[in-house]
């Protein structure tokens, strides 16, 4: 068995440490929000919130109050709104302690790529540029292998990257993996996973 | 001393052809689309836009990619619009890919009369080495122009990249309340670039859901002084605030609270 995406979520939401400011990335991370209920903790939106809350209630909509996948979404009590120069200050800055991101690819440096899906058919970056390089802490959250059956955990990112030796740990489909310059450090595995692929094992060892 | 214009027509009249303009908005939200289709009707073509996205195919910054009045974006997203991602590869448009924050970054420093700027964002990637794909020969799929490598420079041990600073002939901007004199107060997360885009333009205009006499917005909830602002469209209680995802969730049982510190 491996981890379902909400279990993805569930496992990266415990990564996280009761005061801290943390930014979501679309996609999976986005999950992590249903996991973080009496948790005292404040999401960022790179689009002008901080103390960004879950989905309203129907009928409370607010089409001002956006998350950064331009969802329809709440404010906790002490939050902010800001423009996107002061947001990007957040990140850039230093000020936010976890940002939790998708990723095509990490590799054994914590080089990330997850802008574009090779270099012809580009999507832009957004915000993902600087939160990877802003963060003090970037967590990545994928499946370990892409839909065609390829290992997103490399040795050397093949896509573009989004920033270089960015990511320290990566939570995955099969277990927790913590990067270590040159190699992965298997942290966790998902309960019921069989022994690794033989080209991930390689992967936690230093060296090529 | 009143900025009001007789309308959001009246407004962008000046426009002419060949003009950049800096475009609010985040998606749907805090986007002007009063003046957007003001600037539709006005015919003016071969714009320059800069926006930090162009919200979904049916945004109305994507009604004037579609009516061909476009020859370049300035952005940092191009996902959930497929006008726009066909646009740039089929070499119809001109797209400069900006990280988010530097683009914010480049209107509010362009605005503030700082030229360039160094930052960590990018380092490392296509952005500084250059080869980000600008511009698509016409029908042909391979790319006839390329991002230009930036400028790095070493301060206290940690590279920086050189961005240049972006300025504008006109933004078109939203905001919640104005008086008469351009003084702005924004509303949630609708804030977002309409700040600096208005910053980073010789002539910003702007449009708001009511208009108050000077001195109604209190001095301490100014969110961006007059001094920025050109002129003031009253858009009279009508604006438009579409939704791009509507995503709602159900009442939580007893006891399950919210989160924050």
């Amino acid at each position: 068995m491996t981890w379902s995406r909400d279990e993805m979520a569930a496992r990266a939401a415990a990564e996280l440490t009761d005061g801290q400011h943390v930014n979501l990335g679309i996609g999976i991370p986005t999950l992590i929000t249903g996991h973080l209920r009496d948790r005292a903790i404040m999401l960022h939106s790179e689009n002008g919130i901080m103390g960004l809350g879950g989905y309203p209630l129907p009928g409370d909509e607010d089409a001002d109050i956006i998350n950064a996948g331009k969802e329809t979404a709440t404010t906790v009590a002490g939050s902010s709104f800001f423009d996107s120069a002061m947001s990007f200050a957040m990140i850039r800055g230093g000020h936010i302690e976890v940002a939790i991101l998708g990723a095509m690819q990490v590799s054994v440096a914590g080089d990330l790529a997850n802008w574009t899906d090779d270099g012809a058919r580009v999507k832009g970056m957004g915000g993902a540029m600087d939160l990877s390089v802003g963060a003090k802490k970037v967590i990545a959250v994928m499946t370990h292998r892409t839909r065609e059956g390829q290992l997103k955990l490399v040795r050397e990112c093949s896509l573009p990257i989004t920033a270089r030796a960015a990511v320290s740990t990566v939570i995955t489909d099969i277990g927790v993996f913590d990067v270590r310059e040159d190699h992965f450090r298997l942290r966790e595995i998902a309960p019921g996973v069989p022994a690794l692929d033989p080209e991930l094992s390689r992967m936690l060892r230093p060296g090529r | 001393m009143s900025k009001i214009a007789e309308s959001a027509g009246a407004a962008v009249a000046d426009i002419t052809d060949g003009r950049t303009i800096a475009i609010g908005g985040f998606g749907l939200c805090g986007t002007p689309s009063a003046l957007i289709e003001a600037l539709l009707q006005s015919g003016a073509t071969d714009l320059h836009i800069i926006t930090n996205n162009c919200g979904p195919d049916s945004s109305d910054v994507t009604r004037l990619l579609r009516a061909g009045r476009v020859r370049r974006v300035s952005a940092s997203y191009i996902g959930d619009n497929s006008e726009f991602l066909n646009s740039y590869l089929g070499g119809a448009i001109t797209v400069d890919l900006i990280p988010q924050g530097t683009l914010a970054e480049k209107l509010r420093s362009g605005g503030a009369g700082i030229p360039a700027f160094y930052t960590p964002t990018g380092v490392g990637t296509a952005v500084a080495q250059g080869g980000i794909p600008v511009r698509y020969g016409s029908g042909s799929g391979f790319a006839a122009e390329y991002s230009a490598p930036r400028h790095v420079a070493e301060f206290d041990g940690r590279e920086y990249l050189l961005e240049r600073s972006l300025t504008a002939d006109f933004a078109l901007v939203r905001a919640e309340t104005a008086d008469t004199i351009g003084n702005l107060r924004f509303r949630g997360a609708a804030r977002n670039f309409n700040p600096l885009c208005a910053m980073a333009a010789r002539v910003a205009i702007v449009e708001v859901q009511e208009v108050v006499e000077a001195g109604g917005i209190p001095p301490d909830d100014v969110h961006l002084p007059g001094v920025f602002i050109s002129r003031v469209v009253d858009l009279g209680g009508r604006m438009r605030k579409p939704i791009e995802r509507l995503r709602t969730t159900d009442p939580v049982p007893a006891g399950g609270g919210s989160h924050g510190l």
